[in-house]
């Protein structure tokens, strides 16, 4: 099929996929490709300082001087955290709303207006970073000032990225109106809805506290409370990872989808879990003020139980069902064989599967399980601000969902770019690489945390303070798998982004995909899609026949989750075995 | 009663509000009762257990705070280390502690086993408690007063870290705390060097 089959007035406003059949429209692709894009740069940035904080870090190593390092952290903060991810998050909503929908987008040159906007706004803040005018962190807690236009860069950023989410929701009406699809929204896209709702949530917490301290700044307001401060920012703070984790579910989703066609086992269970997160998540950052003093018991009770667990369960839900909906996809085209053979005939050699496993797993087991752990009241006394908590967030936001939005860029670059994914053997490779190395990373920090190692921290051998303090010697060990895995990573990180950058600007036309020959560059979910054989409804209901017991028909996953409730379990009470011998504190 | 097979990408069927299999029920019930017992352990704690970050919290002028900390320091000073006083309050009182950039002050000298209310608050920007090599951490607000009873139930010589980047002399930030035994001595075996060979948890 051509592009120009179209026979509208708006022929060229869309080209036809040439693997989906799916109607694309170009402007809202361009936009696609200009957040990813952008997305990258930030990504190498934050890369760059990554490897500059870890080799500082690392105490052996002890790179950067004081004042370089805790700018480069406020860097390294803002561009992985915030730039990296939200760039990436909007190429994701033009790209479901639209493509995913055969829809076209509302108002696209709006759209080039909002990213203008987002992208100045990033400009500011970069400038003010580097030039050493913000050096308060990523946080930017008051009283710490920071000059002003570090703080309307950030207002600048939000209010685009707000505007975008809106077009996102507009988009949908058309996609409905225009009847452009049959039935309800595709998981993937309600997944992604998701994201845009706590966005705006998100987003308007980032204005209700940055603007005040913005005029606050600029000398108009006289003070900010620090702790309300700090209550209102981590509602942007933390809910702004809540994006990143129903847009990484979605694309786990997505990604389950295109490499081993899975399937939904059930769209109730998984689209409740979607609205939990929307309900609950916000309340969820006030574990970040469980050993404040603002707030008493009952509210971090409240806050940190009957809501966050409520978006717990939510993360707990899809981690049942996605692998779930793998192991069924996998079954239904006949991989049967025994509890695991589902996994291991699976396309281990797919940048996109391993990357998306790999995703799910290390969110799961590392960053899901010690969050919790750390989210609690009590137990928070020996995880604050130690280094527990970045290991906790680089397993969450970095082997998580950056890692699930590297391995969806396998996929973006030949559906999106119409570009072969440069240096295949590479990116074969890549996830491997950056997964165990996240690995050894949040696992060094983590325990380095345990014993007492502060984050964000200059010099634990404390040269310069006026006592000495001496670490276990065991934190020289934990600090150096820290600074391996480390490297590994921020390796692995520069992998990706030179086989984005050489894809995209430089990369071989995909040419002409004949189903069922792989060619070097493309996923297999691409040049062999994963087809369900006619009478999949048919072995469907066999399966299930097949399997009556609460088993169901995914035993291999009813295992996985036992051993993930195991591990969960022996984790949380260790934890609560160690708070039991410090000393009585209330 | 299953509906069409179909993946995340495909629009789902009008009405999907269907029954689920027993399988993700029964997790979804499993993960759900765990949840329970996650929010059970934080009241039960606060009941049964010694660690909690409750305190008495409230309001104060950072100034006034300071201000305080200096009169509390006066009264109870017993000695001086690197120009710091090192003050014993009597056992069941009020033990105040301000942090500033980047000095924790006073030193404070207690008593394993006995029981005091430490104050602590900020007098410019957030800092960060954390008591070593015990690992115990509490967020300082400036203009916030908490105030935790605090029991020392080892003796020995701690150290306290700020855990909250409070400016660019922020790693120099480390405070003293000594607790005496139950005799009313120093150990001699300093509790930060034997705790730092492999106590720690």
């Amino acid at each position: 099929m051509s592009a120009t089959l179209t026979a509208s007035g708006a022929a060229d406003a869309f080209r036809t996929c040439a693997f989906t059949g799916r109607r694309i429209h170009r402007q809202a692709e361009a936009l696609v490709k200009a957040n990813a894009v952008v997305a990258v740069v930030s990504l190498l940035i934050g890369a760059i300082a990554a490897l500059l904080l870890v080799l500082t870090r690392w105490q052996a190593v002890h790179l950067l001087p004081a004042v370089w390092y805790y700018r480069i952290l406020g860097v390294h903060g803002m561009n992985m955290l915030i730039f990296f991810i939200i760039y990436f998050e909007m190429a994701v909503l033009w790209f479901t709303s639209t493509a995913l929908l055969n829809a076209r987008p509302a108002n696209p040159k709006l759209g080039w207006v909002n990213f203008g906007l987002m992208l100045l706004g990033t400009i500011l803040v970069e400038w003010m970073q580097w030039s050493g005018k913000a050096d308060v962190l990523f946080t930017s807690y008051p009283p710490l000032k920071a000059h002003p236009i570090f703080y309307l860069g950030i207002i600048l950023f939000a209010v685009g990225a707000l505007l975008v989410v809106a077009q996102f929701f507009a988009t949908l009406v058309i996609a409905k109106r225009e009847k452009t699809y049959e039935g309800s929204l595709p998981l993937v896209v309600y997944g992604a809805m998701t994201a845009a709702i706590i966005a705006v949530i998100t987003l308007l917490h980032g204005a209700i506290i940055y603007i005040p301290t913005f005029l606050w700044s600029i000398g108009v307001i006289k003070s900010v409370d620090p702790q309300i401060y700090r209550m209102i920012w981590w509602a942007l703070g933390h809910s702004s990872q809540q994006i990143n984790v129903a847009a990484m579910v979605a694309v786990w989703y997505m990604l389950s989808a295109l490499t081993v066609g899975g399937v939904v086992l059930n769209e109730k269970v998984s689209r409740s879990a979607f609205v939990l997160y929307v309900l609950f998540i916000s309340m969820a950052s006030a574990h970040h003020l469980l050993v404040d003093p603002g707030f008493g018991p009952a509210w971090k009770v409240v806050n940190t139980s009957y809501f966050m667990y409520m978006a717990v369960l939510a993360s707990m839900i899809h981690g049942f069902t996605v692998p779930a909906g793998m192991e069924l996809g996998m079954r239904l085209r006949g991989y049967t064989q025994g509890l695991f053979g589902w996994l291991r005939r699976a396309p281990w050699g797919d940048p996109g599967f391993s990357g998306m496993v790999f995703s799910v797993v290390v969110f799961g087991f590392v960053g899901g399980i010690t969050g919790v752990t750390i989210g609690t009241e009590q137990i928070n006394i020996i995880a604050h601000n130690t280094m527990r908590i970045p290991g906790h967030f680089h397993a969450t936001v970095v082997s998580g969902t950056a890692m699930a939005f590297m391995a969806a860029t396998y996929y973006l670059l030949p559906l999106v770019f119409r570009r072969k994914v440069a240096f295949w053997g590479a990116a074969k490779i890549q996830p491997y690489l950056f997964a165990i190395g996240m690995l050894l990373l949040s696992m060094g920090m983590t325990f380095a945390g345990s014993f007492g190692v502060p984050r964000r921290h200059w010099d634990i051998s404390f040269s310069q303070a006026p006592f000495s303090v001496q670490f276990n010697p065991a934190v020289d060990l934990v600090l150096a798998v820290m600074g391996i895995g480390g490297i590994m990573a921020v390796t692995g990180a520069l992998l990706f982004i030179a086989i984005a950058v050489k894809s995209v600007f430089f990369g071989e036309p995909l040419g002409e995909i004949v189903p069922g020959r792989a060619v070097a560059g493309v996923p297999q979910g691409l040049t062999n899609p994963p087809v369900h054989p006619a009478n999949v409804d048919e072995v469907n209901e066999r399966l299930h026949r097949e399997n009556p017991s609460w088993i169901g028909p995914t035993p291999g996953t009813m295992a996985l989750v036992g051993i993930f409730l195991a591990a969960f379990v022996v984790y949380y009470f260790t934890n609560w075995k160690l708070l039991s011998v410090l000393w009585k504190v209330g | 009663m299953l509906t069409k097979v179909h993946t995340g990408l495909d629009a789902a069927p009008g009405v999907w509000w269907k029954p689920a299999h027993k399988a993700e029920k029964v997790w979804v019930a499993i993960a759900f009762a765990w949840c329970m017992v996650l929010f059970a352990m934080m009241p039960l704690w606060h009941w049964r257990g010694g660690q909690n970050p409750s305190g008495i919290r409230r309001r104060v002028e950072p100034r006034a705070f300071y201000a305080r900390t200096q009169e509390f320091a006066k009264q109870y000073q017993v000695g001086t280390d690197r120009g710091l006083p090192i003050v014993q309050p009597p056992a069941g009182s009020d033990v105040y502690m301000t942090a500033l950039t980047f000095q924790w002050y006073p030193i404070l000298q207690l008593t394993q086993g006995e029981t005091y209310r430490l104050h602590l608050s900020a007098l410019d920007v957030n800092h960060g408690f954390s008591l070593y090599p015990l690992n115990v951490n509490f967020q300082i607000v400036p203009g916030y007063d908490y105030a935790l009873e605090v029991t020392p139930t080892a003796s020995g010589d701690f150290r306290i870290i700020c855990n909250e980047f409070c400016g660019i002399g922020h790693h120099t930030m480390v405070g003293r705390v000594i607790v005496l035994d139950k005799a009313g001595q120093r150990v001699s075996d300093n509790a930060n060097a034997r705790l730092g060979n492999g106590a720690t948890p």
